[in-house]
Parts: C-alpha cells; structure tokens; sequence
C-alpha cells in the first residue's frame, strides 16, 4: 500500500485576466429541487476547466459567489454550474433566464485528482448539493471507464423529493460497470430505497481500500463521518479526497476570506487531501 | 438440524472472526425466518424476544408519526441486525420493522441469547463487542439525521 501522496490534478488557469469577468450568455435555467437551479451558460470562446474548479459568478449589479462547475469538462462550450439559493447573488443568479448575461470569472482552484485514480478503485461519496462539484469528476471517470478498477457512487441527501440530478442517477445505475447506491435521511413508507445516512454505504460497497482513491464531496460533517467510514475500511488518508467550502472572494488568494488553516481554500483549494487536512478539519476555531 | 444451523451463522458476516465454540452458542439459540414483502418482523411496543441478522432483502425500521402516517428513518440490508433493544430492559421494541422485499434471516432468541451471556461472561463480552458497535453507529447516525446536514445553512 502505498502512502505517498498522489499526484497533483491539472488546474487550467483562468481564461482571461482572473479579476476580469467574461461574459457568458445563460442558455437553460432548469429548476432542480426546492432551492436548486442548473444554469447551464454559453461562455465566449469555450471554457476548458477541470472536474472539482469553480468558477466566480457574477449577477450584475447585484455582486459575485464562487459557484462549483457541475457540467461535463469534454463540452467546453456549454459551462454548467448547479446554485442553491441561500443570498442575495445566488438569488439573483438562479432568477437569470435564457439569454440573459453573467460575468465568469475562472475557472480556480484545485479540482479532483482523476488522472492519479487512474488503474485504480473510485469510490465517490457526495451528500446533497456535494453531488454538483463531482458530477465532472464522474463525467470523467465515466467517459474514460476503462482506465479505471470498479467505480461506485454513494449519494445521500434529505429526503427522496430533495435527490438531485434524480434522472442522471438512474442511468448511471442502469450502467453495468458502475455501483451506485442512492440514501435519504427520512422517506415515507412508499419509498422503496435505502434510508439512513451516506456512510452506511460504505460497507456494502465492493473496492480495494489499498488501491483506491475516494473523493468526498457534502457538508462537513458529513464528510467527517464519510472520512472514519472510509478509514475503517482500510483506506489510507493519502487517497481520501475532500472538497472544502469557505466563504470565498477574491479566488485568487489575496483577500483571505477563505483561509483554512495554513491554506486558501481558493488557490490550495477547494479540493485536498485528507492528509493536509487531518489536524484541522474538527478544530472548530478554524 | 443444530450443524445446519451453525453453518448458517458461520456464513453471516456478522459473526465473522468468532471461534467455533462461541458460534456454537450462538447457533444453540437460533433459527432460520423469512418474511414476505410488507409482512413485519416486529412491532413497535412488543416484546423484544427476538431479533435478526438478515440474510437477504431489506427491512425498512419505521415509526408512524399522526397525520404522516410510517416514516421510514432506517433500512438495514444483508449482512446486518435488525434490533438491538433486546439487549437493554424493558426489552420491548420502539419501531416496527418491516420488510420492503422478500427477508430471509436469522432469527435469534434474545432470551435465550441473554442467558447464555448472563452464565458465561466471555461469552457475554464476546457479544457485547459484536453489538456495541452497531449501537454505536446507529447512534451517530441518527446524530447526522438530527442535525439535517443537507439543509440549507442558517
């Protein structure tokens, strides 16, 4: 088993001056749940990016939020990013129609290490609106299959109603290369799926946690729990992925918003290793 | 009977690692169960008298709530226990469970299973470091249920 770390993702740089927006024209605005929007833009030029980037988002005259790209990394003429409405920008954002104009500024960051999990296991872990910055990772993974051990897909959120990309979960599991198990945290009697939380998951799953890579994308404490569950079965820090979230600005490592301990979740960020993160990702001060 | 009833629960990976003496006990206290789609394996209030180790299938553990009918809060597939206040007085179970497809599982005697750990403490902790565990996760798990992590943050 090996301990070394992993090899560093590629991280396309920003398309243009990365304090300068582009524009990009929105060509689909489809509702995904409650408080969810897909915005699927049409950037100028195209937009190569990596699976785990995100890119700034700007609703004009209204301000900037860091948005995960949720969309295919092979269609780089069709930039997708998946909101949940919580601020006046995300708002702003999700009520965009067709044909309306955005700034983009990206894409930034550190995304998800698939190239390393080549000739390896991949185990993807997601909780909620987690799924959104990994559906490239899995885009990927599933677009080159054959480079990789056996995959599975671990997904769990609130409640069946709150599912996100419902359809695009069906048919990845009607693939017969691909394990994926979908949970809720509470359902009513007619719903036929597992209940209970993601980690449960974790031991039904068919890898081998010494030649695997899991990447893990949720709310922290979810991802904590994902964590202890993957540790548990054997897998060691240095393949465990996480994606982190942090209040962030300028994206470019600057301003400082989204300081993690010694790192910005906007330039070191906002995937990691569990290796880098293992001291810090409890402590509440931080 | 009893030798067919060994294998059974040597094969369950719940008892995965246990010497063949302890499975022996074990195996003395139980029996084979099937349950078909919707019918229940227990319901909320009854006695604890015995629990599961299913096989194959899956059991949904619901509690009914007014005007919201059953909620479903647990699924527990192959491999794993439905039931676990056999081992706490006042030994009565507080869901129902049942079972969403066809069950197939172990059916253990809680009486008889508290007895044998109650005459013979090797045994009783040999036990006791099999179900911690699980009361351990289901109970960290309902902590994550609680705190509706996927809700939007306030």
């Amino acid at each position: 088993m090996s301990t070394a770390r992993l090899a560093e993702p590629s991280r396309p740089a920003p398309v243009a001056d990365p304090m300068r927006p582009v524009f990009g024209r929105i060509a689909e605005n489809r509702r995904e749940g409650a408080d969810i929007w897909t915005l699927a833009l049409e950037p100028e030029g195209g937009f190569v990016f990596a699976p785990g980037q995100f890119n700034m988002l700007y609703a004009f005259g209204v301000g900037e939020a860091a948005i995960s790209i949720s969309g295919d990394p092979a269609e780089p003429a069709r930039l997708v990013h998946t909101i949940r409405s919580v601020g006046a920008v995300s708002e702003a954002l999700t009520r965009l129609e067709a044909g309306d104009r955005v700034g983009i500024r990206g894409p930034y960051g550190r995304g998800w290490p698939v190239e390393a999990a080549s000739g390896q296991d991949v185990v993807i872990i997601a909780g909620g609106l987690g799924l959104a910055p990994l559906r490239p990772a899995i885009y990927s993974v599933l677009g080159n299959r054959s480079s990789f051990g056996r995959v599975a897909i671990l997904y769990g959120t609130r409640s069946p109603a709150d599912i996100l990309f419902e359809s695009e979960l069906r048919d990845w599991r009607t693939r017969l290369d691909v394990e994926v198990e979908v949970t809720v945290d509470h359902a009513a009697a007619d719903w036929h799926g597992n209940v209970g939380v993601a980690t449960t998951l974790i031991p039904r799953i068919a890898f081998d946690p010494a030649k695997s890579l899991a990447m893990v994308c949720g709310p922290e404490i979810m991802m904590r729990f994902a964590v202890a569950g993957l540790k548990e079965a054997g897998m060691p820090d240095t393949a465990i992925y996480l994606s982190m979230e942090r209040n962030m600005k300028c994206a470019v490592g600057h301003c400082g918003h989204c300081q993690f301990g010694g790192a910005f979740v906007c330039k070191d960020g906002p995937v990691f290793g569990y290796d880098r993160l293992r001291q810090i990702l409890a402590l509440r001060e931080i | 009977m009893i030798e067919g009833m060994l294998a059974v629960v040597r094969q369950h990976p719940f008892f995965a690692g246990l010497d063949e003496p302890t499975l022996e006990l074990v195996s003395g206290c139980c029996r084979n169960v099937r349950f078909d789609a919707g019918q229940y394996l227990f319901r909320e209030s009854d006695p604890a008298d015995e629990f599961f180790l299913i096989r194959q299938g899956r059991v949904a553990l619901e509690t009914a709530a007014p005007g919201r009918g059953a909620i479903t809060f647990q699924t527990v597939s192959e491999g794993e226990v439905v039931g676990l206040s056999w081992l706490i007085p006042p030994y009565r179970w507080s869901y129902d469970a049942r079972a969403i497809e066809l069950v197939r599982a172990i059916g253990i005697d809680a009486r008889c299973l508290r007895g044998k750990c109650d005459t013979d403490p090797a045994f009783g902790y040999a036990m006791m470091l099999r179900f911690v565990p699980v009361l351990v996760q289901r109970l960290q798990a309902s902590r994550l249920q609680v705190l509706d992590v996927y809700g939007t943050p306030r």
